[in-house]
């Protein structure tokens, strides 16, 4: 079982199959060092682990920066490759603006919940 | 300092990115102590971290001989933000538009757009090395 430090990750039962629900630990994604951590792991997720079908919530992540961004624009190349399916959930209103003022919303699956995000996959 | 501004704060910090940390704390506590509200907070928070890593990894890169001084002051209506690192500079006009169909999955060119959209004012002077960043409280 892997170690990690960033993210907490549970194994759900979804319609299509297994579903790793992902919770980010830090409350801010900024420090260098940390976001490597964190893309490390969450690669690993999809390439050592061989999970595809991802939730990653957002519900505990007060502010993070466009390097963190940068690492789920990889994260989703990751799991597109693996043919698995990557959704995002409980983004604080001021959290989506950053995804909105961006346009990842229209390159992420953005939902509002857990259960929203869980349905179909 | 000039009268119009009621604080401020100046520092020179060396090119590691964790060095910005302390001097984004200061300033985020003196806008929550003169009550800015939370959103814009936020706001700022964004724009002045992807400016100092801009200016520490772009214009530095990461080189512990060189420095950033940072220059933050705030008055009842404003803050500004003064960043001059010692790099080559860059040309703003020539950073591709992140959000075309073509660049949206690719990771990185988004710190300049996060700071634009924050701030009621972003220039980059001198060579490119110079950035003076402005926000009217709304």
């Amino acid at each position: 079982m892997a170690v990690h430090r960033r993210i907490e990750v549970m194994n759900l039962s979804g319609s299509a199959g297994e579903v790793a629900l992902v919770r980010f630990l830090d409350r801010k994604i900024i420090d260098a060092a940390n976001i490597q951590e964190l893309g490390d792991e969450l690669f690993a997720l999809v390439e050592k682990e061989k999970k595809q079908n991802l939730i990653l919530n957002f519900n505990s992540v007060e502010f993070l920066s466009s390097a963190a961004l940068n690492k789920l624009i990889m994260l989703d190349k990751k799991v597109k490759a693996a043919k698995g399916k990557m959704r995002l959930c409980n983004l604080r209103p001021e959290i989506y603006e950053v995804f909105v003022i961006t346009r990842l919303n229209q390159l992420f699956d953005i939902k509002p919940n857990e259960n929203d995000a869980l349905a179909g996959m | 300092m000039h009268p119009c501004w009621t604080w401020q704060l100046e520092q020179r910090i060396p090119s590691r990115t964790q060095a910005a940390e302390q001097i984004i704390d200061a300033l985020l506590a003196q806008l929550e102590a003169e009550k800015w509200d939370s959103r814009e907070v936020f706001g700022v928070h964004m724009a002045v971290e992807e400016a100092l890593v801009n200016a520490i990894k772009h214009g530095n890169k990461e080189d512990p001989s060189k420095s950033v001084r940072v220059l933050v002051q705030t008055s009842p209506r404003q803050l500004r933000v003064e960043i001059v690192d010692e790099g080559a500079g860059f040309s703003p006009d020539q950073v591709p538009d992140p959000t075309s169909p073509d660049l949206l999955n690719k990771p990185h060119g988004r710190g300049l757009m996060l700071m634009h959209s924050y701030m009621s004012h972003v220039q980059y002077k001198g060579r490119g090395n110079e950035l003076v960043m402005v926000k009217t409280r709304g």
